[in-house]
């Protein structure tokens, strides 16, 4: 209780820490810091970025395509020129890993994000209003998660014929609708704390108490289940393509290779070795990679 | 809109609430929580309202800011003029403008009034920033000022903090630095030191006087402790059962009470009791809200009750100068109040 009068007219203005302060105070800034220490996330960043980066820009420099077949050769296993064998059609494995890569990770990515965003707005929108807008807002989720997903998928391709969009648009409409829920449950714990009523006491606009108070509260949760919901968009994919709905033969995906690879897996077991590999690894890296993020977004975590 | 608008003339209206009625619809019925309440409180003013859990203290306060959470909460009647705009039937954007800006609140647990993801910095400066539209660097130099005058120490650096590292007492420094930085006209203060332990809460209560008579800031007190009342305010309202029971400067409301509620929790309060006495208790519970109260609403456990307690409509009057109460025998003359102690 001393010290708080006296230093009250001095001028601070060439404070060194203070042009510090003004700097970084972003929530994401500091996230960032305390991500890059977090080596598990850092090596998991890496090796993402490299497996997606070797995915997308790998077969401008491999000489085979992905439906180069080679019907005298057949399976062979792993060797100097097919690095990880060849599935019965003589097609190099390697190359379709890669190929299959673009589709698994770009339907993972997307589809969550879309689901991510429709959810969190939707969920946040629907908790904060409350009474009977939230009420009806959740009814209609309920509506669209009873209906059945396959019939559903089907009925998309049926009207808007065999799209590779209407993939993401139809796993993300069914996954925002578990992200929406969970954003709702959190909106509505915090809507009554009183930080938030304190937010509104100070003249805080609606949409501001939402953008800077109760979405940075709820990003723990959400980034949580995003990293669950890439694994299951892309076994989703692999799914659909099993029904002859999504990705169609010669282009694969890696759900499409695993399924192939677990028919032939007594004879050929590399064909479901190294697809399962790469789908493990990816799920794996951002698995790790949603954990640092949410302890790096939570700043009661930071010890330094 | 700056340094300007906090006026200095004390003695002049600046808040006047009348016939404030809040209701809250629930399945169990109405809750009549405030139930036309009116009263008034003066530029540089210290106003106590105090009263037991659920006797609409909270609630009228939060009426007046619009904060009860509506549905189910609805303001059903009433005015609160502050210059000269309506509080209670303005435009949102004209009040989210005089919200923390003129008029500011800080509340009651401090742990769970300061987001948890916002640094220290961000928080105390966010009425600066939407309210007076600076920049972020003269914000945040603002900031470190406010922290200094409320007794955060090395504010420089504090003031990058996230409220996990703070304590109870300190938080809530912030929240009255955060409540002040706009320099407001008037301060609602619901039960700052409730949650707080007893060495703490006598240094915030300090704060909160310093910062008042730096800033001529009126505070509106609210609190279920009679105690910090007599040391704290100038003026007090006892409320209960979401109705003023009696209005009067401190001094009068202890030493000349006015209503027989007032005076059974002065005999209340432990302190005032001979070592090994037995503590005096008010026998019964509050009347229960949902239903229409007839007469007045303590006549079950008065001890100086009458038929005429139950039946008669019960007004607030003014029984002595400046000292208003709500009990009908007051009021006739019938009986007269002596002391607790």
């Amino acid at each position: 209780m001393s010290a708080r009068v006296e230093a009250l007219g001095k001028p601070p203005s060439d404070d060194p820490s203070l042009i510090e302060a003004e700097r970084g105070t972003s929530l994401w800034r500091d996230a960032w810091h305390r991500l890059a220490k977090n080596k598990m996330a850092v090596a998991s960043m890496i090796i993402f970025i490299t497996i997606t980066l070797a995915s997308f820009s790998g077969p401008f420099f491999l000489k085979q395509s992905y439906e180069t077949q080679d019907l005298r050769l057949g399976a062979v296993p792993p060797n100097a020129q097919h690095w990880l064998g060849t599935d019965t059609l003589g097609r190099d494995l390697f190359v379709r890993i890669l190929y299959g890569g673009q589709i698994s990770i770009s339907v993972g990515i997307c589809a969550t994000a879309v689901a991510l965003t429709i959810g969190v707005l939707y969920g946040t929108t629907s908790g904060f209003l409350g009474g009977k807008v939230d009420a009806l807002m959740m009814r209609v989720v309920d509506i669209i998660f009873a209906l059945p997903f396959t019939v559903f998928v089907i009925l998309l391709m049926v009207f808007f014929g065999r799209k590779f969009v209407l993939l993401f648009v139809a796993i993300g409409a069914v996954q925002w609708l578990v992200m929406a829920r969970i954003v709702r449950g959190q909106v509505l714990s915090l809507r009554h704390q009183e930080f938030i009523e304190a937010a509104e006491a100070l003249g805080l606009s609606k949409l501001r108490i939402i953008f800077r108070h109760i979405i940075p509260n709820t990003l723990g949760p959400i980034i949580v289940y995003a990293t669950l919901t890439v694994p299951s968009v892309m076994l989703l994919e692999a799914f659909l393509s099993f029904l002859g709905l999504g990705v169609q033969p010669p282009m694969s995906s890696w759900g499409v290779l695993i399924k192939e690879g677990a028919e032939a897996m007594e004879e050929f077991p590399w064909l479901l070795i190294f697809p399962g590999l790469f789908l493990s690894i990816t799920l794996f890296t951002l698995n790790f990679l949603g954990d640092g993020l949410r302890d790096a977004l939570d700043p009661r975590a930071s010890k330094d | 809109m700056s340094e300007e608008n906090r006026s200095t003339n004390s003695g002049e209206t600046l808040l006047r609430v009348n016939n404030l009625r809040s209701y809250f619809h629930t399945r169990a019925g109405i809750i009549r929580a405030v139930d036309d309440v009116s009263f008034s409180i003066n530029n540089g003013e210290t106003l106590g309202i105090v009263g037991e859990s659920g006797s609409g203290k909270s609630v009228a306060c939060y009426s007046l800011l619009r904060l009860i959470p509506q549905p189910p909460g609805k303001i059903e009647s009433g005015h609160a003029l502050f210059d000269g705009v309506d509080l209670l039937h303005c435009p949102d954007e004209q009040l989210r403008d005089i919200c923390g800006n003129r008029i500011t609140m800080i509340f009651q647990d401090p742990m769970t009034s300061l987001n948890p993801y916002m640094r220290i910095g961000d928080q105390v400066t966010e009425p600066l920033v939407i309210h007076r539209r600076i920049s972020r660097a003269e914000a945040w130099q603002r900031g470190i000022e406010a922290l200094r005058e409320v007794g955060i120490q090395d504010p420089v650096s504090r003031i990058r903090s996230y409220p996990y590292e703070f304590s109870g007492g300190m938080r809530q420094r912030v929240m009255i630095a955060t409540s002040l930085i706009t320099k407001p006209r008037l301060l609602i203060a619901d039960e700052p030191t409730t949650a707080l332990d007893v060495t703490v809460q006598a240094q915030i209560l300090e704060l909160i006087r310093k910062m008042q008579l730096e800033l001529g800031v009126a505070v509106i007190f609210i609190t279920h402790d009679i105690g910090i009342v007599s040391s704290f305010c100038d003026r007090v309202l006892v409320m209960y059962a979401g109705r003023i029971l009696e209005a009067a400067p401190t001094a009068q409301l202890f030493y000349q009470p006015k209503h027989p509620y007032n005076r059974a929790l002065q005999k209340a309060i432990p302190a005032l009791h001979e070592k090994g006495d037995e503590l005096y208790t008010i026998p019964g519970t509050p009347p229960d809200v949902s239903k229409p109260i007839h007469g007045c609403p303590f006549a079950l456990r008065c001890e100086f009750a009458v038929e005429k307690c139950l039946t008669s409509a019960i007004v607030l009057k003014e029984v002595a100068p400046n000292h208003q109460s709500a009990c009908l025998r007051v009021q006739l003359g019938e009986i007269d109040l002596t002391p607790a102690r």
